[in-house]
């Protein structure tokens, strides 16, 4: 039954690219689909957390016509939870996920997603290098999720994946969701038109209260309470630095049109050291310098009862600019004239934006989105800012992307132990700077 | 001169119901003394009635034990007023008629919206823990508590003396629930009827002053003059039973389920304590306007519903339970009936979970 299946692709494929070829056409493309009668398209999605349930219902919203292959995630109750709400949402005729395509555990990924057209790549950062890789092998077109690795090593997997896509033209979706944001993109256009000349400054925020904590339960083993309570764990999340901060660090980098060449910066464990807290640091503020000289400034911390801000900032030559995740996009001059202010109302939602988008390109066997080198770059940079707070040095970014410091655990099982395990009281190792080898 | 009844914390002995209708009447009859509305006055009298005393329904602070934060109640006497909009009112909407005598209890109501430095001891317990004195009780360390939202719910504009915003009614009643268990007295938040009355002061009138729109500026916080932004609480004068920003500022949370015909449906004269609920999680009601808003939207009388649209940038699936990332404008202020809900009534009413969202 799989053998047939596969087959079918496979004459599916052949017939695709006969029929469309062209250089914007991608050979993986479903374009034939149309011709052969059939317009479904099928995904298959990895990691049926919130966000990962979240994506498969804006795929279905796209109103292309979807149907759900294949799901996986490391836990049975995650992913029973996600088939039952998307079936009840969405019913039977598009959602035909049988047993063998509905996996538990750290393999499921590879099997459940051969019968996709698109994939959702949304389990915790840390498993992106390998779900990416392996969609990648499979000829997927892609949605994955930000940050897309949480050490080095990952990015430079995921960096080497991102040019076989491109080569294979599959279409790569990061959810960078401000990429696919009015205020954002409208915004930075007129600052690459020059609207506020040079950009030689700028300051990016994530301040806020914190995200969730899972406390450990009695009968988990190690590996399972590190992949339930997640955040708190490197090799899964990379640190709030990379997890939240990662979409304004992006910002910054889509602004100055590259990345930064290095970073200095002080973090640490302020109001936030429970055992239930592993070892990320609860606040980090880096400078980041770019090629020209700019240097921005970078903070993100998770203080309860402090003020919040999120949002991003830059410093031109003829005037500033101002943008955050409400809509809003302002350019204006030092005198305080206005010269650009976005009008936010009744923007599109990015995040459905991303899936429509995508999508689109799919139907119709375009090639349009290639944004994993960009995702694995920013990500990089909140990586690198990081290996600056945790080290307590000046970090270049190429010793850092260089770095061979491999957080992920040698062995995926759930009797495995990840790296970082806790003391005798039940605190786990964390940075400390000036001393620690991060990287 | 009202000033004492919303924010004196000294204890308010016996007669003080009639000293809030005396007060009352005074301020209507300064009311109607400046724009020539001696109608008011008239009005009032008619319409405000039976108020219900009793020695220890005086105003109070509620402090939260282990720390330092504390808010404060005034007493709203029960009574019988007239609930909607009258015939032929231009800025009033369909679902304001008709016009209905309603009488309620008695009960406090918090005489300020509730602020993020109360919301968020709640909303955290960790951060809870690291500002008590002493360890949470198991029944608070047992609360199940809203997620953290995934993104910066102050929107930029500011916490300290801020109403806490874009929590769902849900996220509102829970937080009634994490009172209670800190506190031991049953707080909830009010009915549509209960928080138009005491929106009103009895009044009859557009806003609790009068029909004049110019005259918000001295009480409320709308988009004339907010900046576009929340205000600290408390900045501008109360109404007569002293409750601060009761207009503008953040829209409030009401216990109802909206329907388009409530209030045809209420046509026998003498309806008591109204409520209408229902499991479905759209469109519940909300009051009083906010810093967002137009002078009409503002008016006692109007009647605003809360939309699913408001969670459209949640990423996730279900969609919280707790959170409106698109609801700036939406705040909650707290009432305690002054006569408690027996504890099955108060355990169904914080027990009940809502329908997942998506």
């Amino acid at each position: 039954m799989e053998m047939n299946k596969n087959n079918q692709r496979r004459d599916f494929i052949k017939t695709s690219a006969i029929l469309t070829g062209g250089a914007l056409l991608s050979p993986f493309s479903l374009s034939g689909a149309y011709a052969a009668g059939n317009d479904v398209i099928k995904i298959a999605v990895v990691g049926c957390g919130g966000r990962g349930t979240g994506a498969v219902f804006q795929a279905f919203e796209t109103g292309h016509n979807i149907q759900l292959v294949g799901m996986a995630d490391a836990f049975q109750d995650r992913l029973d939870q996600a088939y039952d709400r998307i079936l009840n949402k969405f019913g039977a005729d598009k959602v035909v996920v049988p047993d063998g395509k509905k996996l538990a555990g750290f393999e499921g990924y590879k099997e459940v997603m051969k019968e996709a057209d698109v994939v959702i790549l949304a389990a915790p950062p840390g498993f992106r290098p390998d779900h990416f890789e392996e969609a990648v092998r499979q000829n997927k077109q892609i949605f994955m999720e930000k940050p897309v690795a949480t050490d080095a090593v990952g990015i430079r997997r995921v960096l080497a994946a991102a040019e076989v896509a491109k080569a294979k033209k599959l279409n790569v979706v990061v959810g960078l969701q401000r990429h696919y944001q009015d205020n954002y993109v409208e915004t930075i256009k007129r600052v690459h038109d020059g609207q506020i000349g040079d950009v030689i400054g700028g300051q990016v925020f994530w301040n806020d209260g914190g995200v969730w904590v899972r406390e450990r339960q009695p009968d988990q083993t190690e590996m399972e309470y590190q992949m339930r309570n997640w955040y708190y764990f490197n090799w899964l999340c990379g640190d709030h630095i990379v997890e939240q901060h990662v979409h304004n660090l992006d910002v910054a980098n889509w602004v100055k049109n590259g990345y930064p060449v290095k970073a200095e910066g002080t973090g640490g464990r302020t109001v936030r050291r429970g055992k239930d807290h592993g070892e990320i640091f609860d606040h980090h503020v880096v400078l980041f310098t770019y090629e020209d000289g700019t240097v921005i400034h970078s903070e993100c911390r998770h203080f309860p009862g402090a003020s919040n801000r999120v949002d991003e900032s830059f410093q031109g030559t003829n005037g500033k600019v101002y943008m955050n995740a409400g809509n809003v996009g302002k350019i204006s001059s030092y005198r305080g004239s206005v010269m650009y202010d976005h009008n936010g109302e009744n923007n599109i939602n990015p995040y459905q934006k991303e899936h429509n988008e995508l999508f689109a390109a799919v139907s119709k066997g375009e090639y349009k989105f290639a944004d994993a080198e960009n995702g694995a770059k920013s990500t990089m940079t909140s990586i690198l800012g990081r290996y600056a707070t945790y080290s307590g040095k000046v970090v270049t970014w190429d010793d850092a992307i260089n770095s061979d410091i491999n957080l992920k655990p040698d062995k995926l099982a759930w009797d495995a132990m990840p790296k970082n395990v806790p003391n005798n009281d039940g605190f786990y190792a964390f940075a400390v700077p000036g001393q620690s080898k991060v990287v | 001169m009202w000033k004492f009844i919303g924010i004196s914390i000294s204890p308010m002995r016996k007669n003080d119901c009639e000293n809030i209708l005396r007060n009352y009447l005074f301020s209507m009859l300064k009311f109607s003394a400046k724009f020539g509305f001696v109608v008011l006055l008239v009005s009032a009298i008619g319409w405000v009635t039976s108020f219900q005393t009793k020695n220890d329904f005086v105003s109070y602070t509620q402090s939260i034990p282990s720390t330092t934060l504390a808010f404060d109640m005034a007493p709203i006497p029960g009574g019988t007023f007239v609930m909607g909009s009258p015939k032929g009112d231009a800025a009033a909407a369909a679902d304001e008629f008709p016009r209905h005598e309603v009488t309620v209890d008695p009960f406090w109501m918090g005489t300020h919206e509730v602020t993020w430095d109360l919301y968020e001891i709640f909303l955290d317990k960790n951060f809870e823990t690291s500002i008590s004195e002493g360890p949470l009780s198991p029944e608070v360390d047992g609360l199940s508590r809203p997620s953290i939202p995934y993104l910066d719910m102050t929107f930029g504009m500011g916490k300290e003396n801020k109403p806490a915003i874009g929590m769902t009614q849900y996220g509102a009643i829970q937080y009634c629930r994490w009172l209670y268990l800190k506190t031991g007295i049953f707080y909830r938040i009010p009915t549509e009827a209960e928080w138009e009355y005491a929106s009103r002061t009895g009044s009859g009138t557009a806003y609790f002053f009068g029909d004049n729109p110019a005259d918000l500026d001295k009480y409320a916080w709308y988009s004339a003059n907010s900046q576009g932004s929340t205000q600290e609480v408390g900045k501008k004068e109360p109404n007569p039973w002293g409750l601060y920003d009761i207009l503008g500022n953040v829209q409030e949370w009401t216990i109802d389920h909206y329907l388009p015909d409530t209030y045809q449906q209420r046509q026998s004269k003498g309806t008591k304590n109204p409520i209408y609920t229902d499991e479905e999680l759209y469109p519940k009601v909300i009051r009083g306007g906010s810093y967002a808003s137009p002078v009409e939207d503002l008016r006692s009388s109007n009647r605003i519903v809360s939309t699913a649209s408001w969670k459209r940038i949640d990423p996730q699936i279900p969609k919280s339970q707790w959170w409106f990332p698109e609801a700036p404008f939406l705040g909650m202020r707290v009432v305690r009936p002054l006569t408690p809900p027996s504890a099955v009534e108060i355990a169904a009413y914080f027990g009940t979970s809502p329908l997942e969202d998506y």
